[in-house]
């Protein structure tokens, strides 16, 4: 019965079977398969649970309810648009890895005890970590092993919490946990290393644009949802959370605002899209979650509608620098047209998805009383639209004419980012269909003469900041840089504490052995003086000589033996 | 030969200049909008005459202005980790 596969497994198989195929297969293959996942969704439907004994435990492989459900969702549409978008690739590890990731990690939200959990939360960081090393150069393969690194820490974490967890409430179910107890405290930690919480969030800056263009699609999907998606189940309410993501979705901005590499400037704006969530989870309101988990879903649509624009560019000329590009719109008009539905999208301007998501959240956030969240929250929203709104389609498509003439995305990228364009349209247009399949039902509207004009003069005068800096020689150039940031923590400051200490071992080892050297030579030489040529013991002797000696010592004995 | 390539409208300043103004307009037409569209304050103040707007500008060129300041505390050359 398909109904007893779990959905995710239904993606890893196919992605451990795509090596075997023939290369003409595999991209059908990797079609099909969230096609059939999803299908299969659709067909259990909520309050399906699938159970094994495993490990002396009951084991809940699946479950599915309103939380669960909506991710699942969307991550199988990710799955689709990506198996799209990467119809080129057709060798090596990175579209089997892609799928095993996007199945892990599907299998991860519908587990429904935290062993299961784990046990996925560990294969997807595994898989994920594939894809970074699919990107092929040296720098993916050092981002690449960074990337694991922080993300099996993250793993640790929930195995040690877990267990914590287990010795004190004897239950390993996967619901409310909260920070009462240490155990939940260690999972709340895994979480946040997921969602990239501020200073454990440099993994995301430094791995995703590394990737392959097809690869950092796929990756900007799933990792950090299944930490949304954790938090939102284990530890809805907690005010924590509430500031936490104020600071996520603030500080990322100004990073965003200098940056060069333009697909490293989508991961910041990843990464201030994570705040709002993590406001609507700590928020804990219907309409906070309801917020959370619609945003999340429009996040990975939009977002990865901006990956896959500057994937396609990346594509065609090698290179997504804001310094290198300018004027591609002549080249790439379906490009430039499916990016600017994205930065639409994820500047919530009125009849794109952001527009229908995020303002839950913020009204949430209002209705409780959190004015000064609030207004570094509408802060965020107006740099939201400054540097990936704006700063993105402009450098990439407008700015200067960089003279770069090439040809328009290959055309499964272009259907793929149609895909896309199409799903954020349709949920800004239609949000009453959309809301239909959030955890709570909700009577919001979000189509208000009041909150459509609030939005439009928020946004029109965000570009005209934009214009007015830009045509008064304000705005900060591109420039090739390298920006410190949290992660400078250890590929700066710890990687230099590691070469010292390298060093000093080395040195210490080094005088060790000149000691034992000398050593060593002292002993030779009282060696060679005793025993060598002419040395006292290598002389011969005469008998009556020995004699002597061996009466001598004869009458010491007996003399020793009487006394 | 050289090829002549197509001039857009875009490649003229004077049009970018009309894009400028119209987007001006555009935002002043949305703030006096405020006058007659009923407002549904969510936080109180933010039903101020033309709040969005102002806090919408200032809020990008404070951002960009200490994004600059930011430059110059963390901006390293591109092959920083490299070397």
């Amino acid at each position: 019965m398909i109904a007893d596969i779990p959905a995710g497994l239904i993606l890893v198989a196919a992605g451990l079977a795509l090596p075997l195929l023939p290369p003409a297969l595999r991209g059908a293959v990797a079609l099909a398969a969230p096609v059939l996942a999803f299908a299969q969704l659709l067909w259990i439907g909520a309050g399906y649970q699938l159970e094994a004994d495993a490990f002396g435990f009951t084991l809940t492989l699946v479950r599915t309810d309103a939380l669960s459900l909506p991710f699942g969702y969307v991550f199988c549409i990710a799955a689709f648009l990506n198996a799209i978008f990467s119809w080129h690739v057709r060798r090596g590890i990175e579209q089997p890895a892609a799928l095993v990731y996007a199945g892990t990690a599907t299998a991860a939200i519908f587990a429904g005890d935290l062993l299961t959990l784990f046990i996925f939360w560990e294969l997807s960081a595994i898989g994920s970590a594939f894809v970074v090393w699919a990107g092929g150069t040296q720098r993916a393969y050092g981002a690449g092993m960074r990337y694991i690194i922080v993300q099996l820490a993250s793993g640790m974490l929930l195995a040690a919490g877990a267990a914590v967890h287990y010795a004190g409430t004897g239950s390993l179910s996967f619901d409310h946990i909260g920070l009462e107890g240490a155990g939940g405290a260690l999972i709340f930690a895994a979480c946040g290393i997921k969602c990239a919480f501020p200073l454990l969030h440099n993994w995301l800056q430094d791995a995703y644009p590394e990737a392959s263009p097809s690869g950092t699609v796929v990756l900007s999907a799933f990792t950090t949802k299944i930490g949304i998606y954790a938090l939102a189940r284990a530890f809805p309410g907690t005010e924590m959370l509430i500031y936490i993501g104020t600071a996520m979705a603030a500080f990322p901005i100004f990073y965003a605002v200098i940056e060069n590499d333009l697909r490293r400037v989508l991961a910041y704006s990843l990464n201030n899209q994570l705040g709002f969530m993590v406001v609507g989870i700590g928020l804990g309101t219907e309409l906070g979650l309801n917020g959370a988990v619609a945003h999340a879903f429009a996040d990975i649509l939009f977002k990865g509608l901006l990956f896959m624009s500057m994937g396609a560019v990346l594509y065609r000329t090698g290179t997504v620098k804001g310094t290198d590009l300018g004027g591609l719109y002549k080249s790439m008009p379906w490009t430039t047209a499916f990016c600017i539905v994205g930065a639409t999208s994820i500047s919530a301007f009125p009849l794109f998805s952001g527009f229908v998501t995020k303002s839950m959240i913020m009204t949430s956030a209002a209705e409780q009383g959190y004015t000064v969240v609030w207004l570094v929250l509408l802060f965020a929203s107006a740099g939201v639209f400054h540097h990936a709104g704006i700063k993105i389609p402009f450098f990439a498509f407008f700015a200067h004419d960089s003279g770069i003439r090439v040809k328009e995305a290959p055309g499964h990228m272009l259907g793929a980012m149609a895909l896309a364009a199409a799903l954020c349209i349709c949920i800004g247009v239609f949000p009453g269909a959309f809301y239909a399949v959030l955890p709570f039902t909700t009577d919001y509207v979000p189509y208000t003469s009041s909150h459509v004009l609030s939005q439009l003069q928020l946004l029109v005068f965000s570009a005209l900041a934009f214009s007015w800096l830009m045509r008064n020689g304000i705005y900060p150039p591109e420039l090739r840089s390298t920006n410190l940031d949290a992660d400078w923590l250890y590929r700066g400051l710890g990687a230099r504490a590691a070469a010292g200490l390298t060093f000093a071992l080395r040195e210490f080892l080094a005088s060790l052995g000149d000691a034992a050297g000398m050593l060593g030579r002292a002993g030779g030489r009282a060696i060679h003086r005793l025993h060598g040529t002419e040395g006292v013991l290598a002389r011969t002797w005469s008998t009556g000589g020995m004699v002597t000696w061996v009466a001598i010592l004869l009458a010491a004995y007996l003399l020793v033996y009487y006394v | 030969m050289k090829i002549e390539e197509k001039k857009y409208w875009l490649d003229r300043p004077d049009n970018v200049r009309k894009l400028y103004l119209g987007l001006w307009i555009f935002g002043a037409l949305l703030v006096l909008a405020d006058l007659v569209v009923q407002r549904h304050a969510e936080a109180g103040f933010d039903g101020w005459f033309g709040f969005y707007g102002v806090y919408g500008f200032v809020a990008c060129v404070a951002l960009v202005l200490a994004a600059k300041l930011l430059r110059r505390a963390v901006m390293r050359p591109e092959n920083h980790y490299d070397r």
